[in-house]
């Protein structure tokens, strides 16, 4: 694979011609964690006033209504009202806003590295608490983040209503805190062990299930509820006392152990690893080289996280951009991104491409689990699921079979990498849609 | 001013539907929007309707309706058929199939040769576009836009016509094909389920991953699973489209014209079953429009086309490769049918066009201004400037009043 494809298609999200970027690629890849431009994010919910409207909406689901006798709700969330309609087109917008970025921004490189932390500090909209929240998390605490240091990164995630609600926080509880001792109740320990497994270290890293449970310890106080105003705040009321050890290492009771804690996570050997061998999983390789993760995290190390200078080691070294590895599927979302981006359309259909991306495999906002989103091509790679993106392809081909030629659109895009087998096909396809349909469903076009 | 055109479209695709929209409603199609009011239009009550059949990747007009009077039929394609079939069954099947005493209609196409015993049916046959080089977008751009040359006109020859005169139609395709663009009056409809991959494209995206160990194992198997949804609503689904697209065109408020169309004509290997099967569902398909137009068949001009015809001879594996001359069918009640119009230009080598193709004597645009001039009453020095640019009608009948 040439550089420019390389940088065109493995590190963004396809680009509609190679030209542009052919004369010095990797400049063109550097240069947009230099002056990454950021999303507008003008007219977009904040947490509180999603908070807010979600509970308006649940509560209105509970409550029983006359009118349940005639018409029974659709779903557990309850009849359609005006703030469930609100809501619901909340969410839209966000959606809206945050692809039509990815498909028309200049810098579509460091939009990809934004992706990676929100999928590295997944939350999901899996429970009702949660519907309005997914898409404030990743504009008010991953966006603005994403190209400083980590820890600074790792705290705007972790206090955040959208995690302290997402991985229970909120509602754990020291024992011997005044609402432990009050209300009789205690610990839940899923932030703290997501923390060290999922966030930070990952697991068999040399944790223990006593530093899980000093963890768990430490954090709680950090919660949301009606009394903070919707807004991570530390509630000393439900902080456990006393001192924490983890990973033997001491820290003193209240707020300030946050911090402590999450300086020392983002230190640790294990974390620049951790972070490493998943950065370039996701961007070079399914099988990670094991020299460009040493050196991409001994620069995570020497920067002491800072994130730009980490992306500038990935995307700087040799090992990225080499042209054997060549195994990296698209995710169901980035292969619709960039099949918008590449041909310059925006979504016209949010609905209908959040059906499509979940017949592949991708419920948007739905991550299965706190992991996020799978980055091998095994895990996206059924029978089903690949036919579901041929399907997409032959769709997309006929409702778009006028926006471009395809069998130019192909040469511009990947130039000499177009394979000969997908160029034949493309050019001997029966109508425009069917070649459109067929660059789409090509390997050069699924895979990055 | 694209979305804005679009979105007049929307608005008029409302009472275009009309009472047959609110009946596919209610049944198993479920149109994409609900059904308001009709807006008003110069659509008169009763009138001439128009179904365009659009065959994409080049209908093999030889195989469609063989020319086995031709002296040099037997050398050009016997062999072939013979492999698949014994030389009697395919004479007495050829006999059954008689148009006249050079033509015949393929085995599969039952209902259209039983319109052309009735005189409903005219094959126009060693036809083409002005187009003359072989490739599908080109040559399919070029008959959609009605044009000269491709990509000289960006909206469709029924588009500019619809325009001109205020009137709508429909295309039963998920986007509006170019044929139609520049008319408010066009807009679309497709059932609101999701249909199986096409068996064609199937084909060839199984090529594609060759070189893939991963996507073709995977691929493979999904291969197989579409097979069966194939298996179970595949030529079922056009015939179904085409029902509805006559049903929409019966009804005294719904458009007046109606846009069909078929992919999977490419057949540059093994045509023989796999053409057998394309015709029979266009046969039942023609078949089941029928149906849906009812009395309305009566009125109703159905023309059949494609982007051109396929190479004479066979290639090295069983196909035929793209090529010029090819078939065209007119059908309707009141259609001048039972017969083939055609300046035959015979098959032997030195006949051929380029030595390969079917050479075409006949301009396809001659016989479509006839058919706009009828449909929407536009004179043909209007046709020849705007709506089919330099096409001369052709001086014979297409209808019988």
């Amino acid at each position: 694979m040439q550089a420019a494809a390389i940088a065109s298609h493995r590190f963004g999200y396809s680009e509609t011609r190679l030209s542009a970027l052919q004369s010095d690629p990797r400049a063109w890849v550097l240069e947009q964690f230099r002056q990454p431009v950021a999303m507008d994010t003008k007219g977009l919910m904040d947490s509180a006033s999603a908070l807010q409207l979600t509970r308006e909406v649940l509560k209105a689901a509970l409550a029983p209504k006359p009118s349940d006798m005639v018409e029974p709700p659709k779903d557990d969330l309850g009849p359609m009202t005006p703030s469930r309609v609100t809501l619901r087109q909340t969410n839209m917008k966000a959606l809206q806003r945050r692809w039509q970025h990815a498909i028309e921004t200049p810098t579509p490189v460091a939009e990809r590295w934004v992706n990676f932390w929100a999928n590295h500090f997944c939350v999901a909209s899996t429970k009702g608490a949660m519907i309005a929240l997914v898409w404030p998390h990743e504009y008010e605490a991953i966006r603005p983040h994403a190209m400083g240091s980590f820890k600074d990164l790792l705290r705007a995630a972790i206090v955040h209503p959208a995690m302290l609600i997402y991985l229970d926080n909120a509602q754990s509880i020291g024992p011997q805190s005044r609402a432990g001792l009050l209300r009789g109740k205690g610990l839940n320990e899923n932030l703290a062990r997501e923390l060290l497994e999922l966030h930070t270290l990952g697991v068999n890293s040399g944790y223990t299930q006593q530093d899980v449970t000093q963890t768990a310890q430490l954090l709680t106080g950090w919660t949301v509820n009606a009394q903070t105003g919707g807004k991570a705040a530390f509630v000393p009321a439900l902080h456990q006392p006393g001192p924490k050890t983890i990973l033997g290492r001491h820290y003193a009771e209240g707020p300030q152990a946050l911090d402590a804690l999450l300086d020392d996570l983002s230190q640790h050997p294990a974390c620049a690893n951790f972070l490493a061998t998943k950065l370039v999983r996701h961007f070079v390789s399914d099988d990670p080289p094991v020299d460009l993760v040493e050196w991409v995290a001994g620069r995570f190390r020497d920067s002491r996280g800072d994130l730009t200078t980490v992306a500038t080691a990935l995307f700087g070294h040799d090992l990225a951009w080499s042209a054997a590895n060549r195994s990296k599927l698209k995710r169901p979302e980035e292969l619709v991104l960039s099949a918008h981006r590449m041909l310059n359309i925006p979504v016209t259909s949010i609905e209908r491409t959040v059906v499509e991306l979940k017949s592949m495999g991708q419920a948007i906002g739905q991550a299965p689990s706190p992991q996020g989103w799978p980055d091998r091509a095994e895990d996206w790679l059924s029978p089903d699921a690949l036919k579901k993106r041929v399907q997409w392809a032959d769709r997309f081909g006929e409702l778009n079979r006028h926006a471009a030629d395809a069998r130019a659109l192909a040469r511009r895009a990947w130039g000499e990498d177009l394979s000969e087998s997908s160029r034949t096909q493309i050019d001997n396809a029966d109508s425009s849609a069917q070649a459109l349909a067929l660059a789409l469903a090509s390997p050069e076009f699924q895979r990055r | 001013m694209q979305t804005q055109l679009a979105r007049r479209a929307a608005m008029r695709l409302l009472g275009t539907l009309g009472a047959a929209g609110a009946a596919a409603a209610a049944g198993t199609f479920a149109p994409y929007r609900m059904v308001l009011a009709a807006p008003a239009s110069n659509d008169e009550p009763i009138g001439p309707r128009l179904v365009v059949v659009m065959l994409r990747g080049a209908l093999d007009g030889l195989a469609a309706v063989p020319a086995l009077g031709d002296p040099a039929w037997a050398a050009l394609r016997s062999d072939q058929d013979a492999k698949a079939q014994t030389q009697a069954q395919a004479q007495a099947q050829a006999q059954a199939r008689a148009l006249d005493s050079t033509f015949s209609m393929h085995p599969a196409l039952s209902t259209l040769h039983q319109w052309y015993t009735q005189k409903e049916l005219l094959v126009v046959h060693a036809t083409a576009s002005p187009y003359r080089e072989r490739s599908h977008f080109d040559a399919q751009q070029l008959l959609e836009s009605g044009g000269e040359r491709p990509f000289v006109q960006s909206t469709g020859w029924l588009g500019r016509a619809l325009q001109a005169t205020n009137k709508r139609a429909i295309a039963i395709t998920a986007a509006m094909p170019l044929a139609l663009r520049g008319a408010e009056g066009a807009s679309t409809w497709t059932p609101d389920r999701r249909r199986p991959v096409d068996q064609d494209l199937m084909t060839r995206v199984a090529q594609m991953y060759r070189g893939d160990a991963q996507l073709a194992a995977a691929f493979g198997e999904a291969a197989v699973q579409n097979d069966m949804a194939m298996g179970a609503k595949g030529s079922a689904g056009l015939a179904k489209l085409a029902k509805q697209a006559g049903t929409f065109l019966a009804d005294p408020k719904g458009p007046r014209v109606a846009w069909l169309e078929a992919g999977g004509w490419d057949t540059h290997a093994n045509q023989h079953a796999r053409l057998g099967r394309l015709l029979l569902g266009l046969d039942e398909s023609l078949a089941a429009l029928r149906e849906g137009l009812a009395a309305q068949w009566a009125n109703t001009t159905v023309l059949v086309m494609t982007e051109f015809g396929r190479s004479a001879r066979f290639n090295g594996s069983g196909g035929t490769d793209h090529g010029t001359g090819g078939v065209a069918f007119l059908a309707g009640g009141s259609v001048a049918g039972g017969r083939v119009l055609s300046d035959w230009p015979g098959l032997a080598s030195g006949q051929l066009y380029e030595g390969r193709d079917l050479r075409p004597t006949m301009d396809l645009r001659s016989v479509i201004a006839p058919i706009v001039q009828r449909q929407f009453g536009l004179d043909p020095s209007q046709i020849q400037s705007s709506i089919l640019p330099g096409a001369l009608a052709t001086r014979h009948a297409l209808w019988r009043s």
